[in-house]
């Protein structure tokens, strides 16, 4: 693949770092998307590098920034502390010594108003992109740069055409589909990333017409 | 549409350049669109809201107050600025410098910057242009032609060698950017593609094997000041090659050189701050310090 003069001129950001800024940005995203709505709730802790340096590079602010919606190229990410204030969250942020598996991770607990809860593990890969690597204890892997449908399901044969059939009579086109599960829970997960947003009309029609989902949300 | 060449390095360039008949800045046109991503309009409008917020970038450095997140920088660049009259480097060179400070103070406070070819290194670029264009009267499409030069410096080192500091050290950052700004301004200064490329090749030679040891980690100190003889570097080559003088390496062998020597910079010298400035008494200091503030 040819590079292109805009990975040289480019991209526009904030700074100081797209790995330590943009990138925490897109984490905190994720728990904005994920909740419907407003953001009642949320707790962040830094590991590896991200707690070591991360004060000096904003990675704090700049993951509360995401949480509350704001984007990686927006100049009100400094401000992030002052946001959650006047939205009346408050978001803590805490710096652990424990050792990751990534240099750059973060873990985002997040309730929305309806009372839903998720807790996950965003890691920054470079370059502001981001990977999260599990979700409400289940291991997963995906970019979060397509809408995703995260799907909780049995392990059980059939469940996961069900839920591409009804994708495809909304005429939602799949980019990429990961199966996920865990032997000690015998649960499992699906997540779908998609050209287009899954709306809330049809992630309720998966939860409620497909037997073995126990609960889908969709970023 | 018609197929366009594109080059992976500096003698492919220079050899579309003269078949072609068409600067540096035009090969670059050229390369992009043989990507098929974008047409013509569409690659000048990104690159012009580039320079839109390079501009901004050097204003908001230069006239508002910036406090890095560490509270260790923030107005050095305006320090320069008011001094420019009384510098031995002269008026316009200090006025690209103090800009070039002030782009990487604006990044170390959370502020919009472009990266060219990095956040660290993206002061040098815009400095040069900007404050040379105004300088000089020159028009947008001027500048924004300087910035493809550039670009086509940076896509052939970046194939051949390295623009990050945690591959490349230092010399791959603000080095690239110095190669990068010096060649877009021998270009806008009517110099040949040859001569673009002397310039190039001398910036890199200047700093080749110059480390990455940033204090704490953060892209403040020495970061800044490096933004700032980044600068004086591209300048100062431009001014040589104009004057006549070639690098006697060619530079396609000055890049290979510069991807050979960052593999032997040592890990702690690239962007880790285990070793050079990172690892003095006071900047350990800084950074104990650092871990320690608030929450």
């Amino acid at each position: 693949m040819s590079i292109s003069i805009f990975d040289i001129i480019g991209p526009r950001m904030i700074g100081p770092s797209s790995s330590h800024t943009a990138g925490a940005v897109r984490i905190g995203q994720v728990a904005n998307r994920l909740v419907n709505g407003r953001v009642q709730a949320a707790r962040v802790t830094l590991y590896g590098s991200f707690a070591e340096t991360g004060r000096g590079h904003g990675t704090d602010t700049a993951i509360v920034a995401g949480i509350l919606g704001v984007n990686p190229d927006q100049g009100t990410i400094r401000y992030a502390k002052l946001l959650a204030k006047e939205a009346d969250v408050d978001i803590p942020v805490l710096f652990s010594d424990e050792e990751p598996e990534h240099p750059n991770t973060a873990r985002v607990y997040v309730r929305g108003e309806d009372g839903k809860e998720y807790t996950y593990i965003g890691t920054s890969i470079g370059g502001g992109r981001i990977r999260v690597t599990s979700i409400n204890g289940m291991d997963v892997s995906f970019s979060g740069e397509y809408p995703t449908l995260i799907a909780f399901h049995q392990d059980a044969p059939g469940i996961i055409s069900k839920v591409t059939s009804i994708l495809a009579l909304e005429k939602i086109n799949v980019a990429f589909m990961k199966v996920f599960r865990s032997e000690r829970r015998q649960g499992a997960c699906m997540v779908i990333e998609t050209d287009t947003p899954v709306d809330e009309a049809t992630r309720i029609r998966i939860v409620n017409n497909v037997d073995g989902i126990t609960e889908a949300c969709t970023l | 549409m018609t197929s366009y060449q594109t080059f992976s390095n500096g003698e492919e360039l220079l050899s579309i350049c003269r078949e072609e008949h068409i600067p540096i800045s035009e090969a670059a046109v050229r390369a992009e669109l043989s990507r098929e991503e974008m047409d013509r309009t569409g690659v000048l409008n990104e690159m012009r809201i580039n320079l839109e917020v390079m501009r901004e970038s050097i204003r908001v450095g230069l006239e508002e107050q910036q406090i890095s997140i560490t509270g260790l920088m923030g107005e050095d660049a305006d320090k320069l600025m008011a001094f420019s009259e009384n510098t031995v480097m002269g008026r316009e060179m200090a006025r690209i410098v103090a800009s070039a400070m002030a782009v990487t103070e604006v990044n170390a406070s959370m502020g919009r910057i472009v990266a060219a070819p990095t956040a660290g290194a993206s002061g040098i670029l815009p400095a040069v242009l900007i404050q040379y264009g105004d300088a000089h009267d020159l028009d947008e499409d001027q500048l924004i032609a300087g910035l493809c030069n550039a670009g086509a410096i940076g896509m052939i080192i970046a194939r051949n060698a390295s623009i990050a500091g945690a591959s490349g050290g230092c010399q791959a950052e603000t080095g690239s950017a110095a190669a990068m700004a010096a060649s877009a301004l021998t270009e806008l200064r009517g110099g040949t593609p040859e001569m673009c490329l002397h310039a190039a090749a001398i910036a890199l030679k200047n700093v080749m094997g110059l480390v990455c040891d940033p204090v704490a980690g953060l892209v403040e100190c020495p970061c800044i000041k490096r933004n700032a003889i980044g600068a004086a570097n591209a300048v100062l080559c431009s001014d040589m090659v104009m004057a006549g003088i070639e690098s006697i390496i060619p530079f396609d062998e000055v890049v290979i050189a510069m991807r050979n020597v960052g593999r032997m910079i040592n890990p702690d010298l690239r962007e880790t701050a285990r070793g050079g400035i990172a690892s003095t008494p006071t900047a350990q200091r800084i950074a104990e310090k650092i871990r320690h503030v608030e929450g």
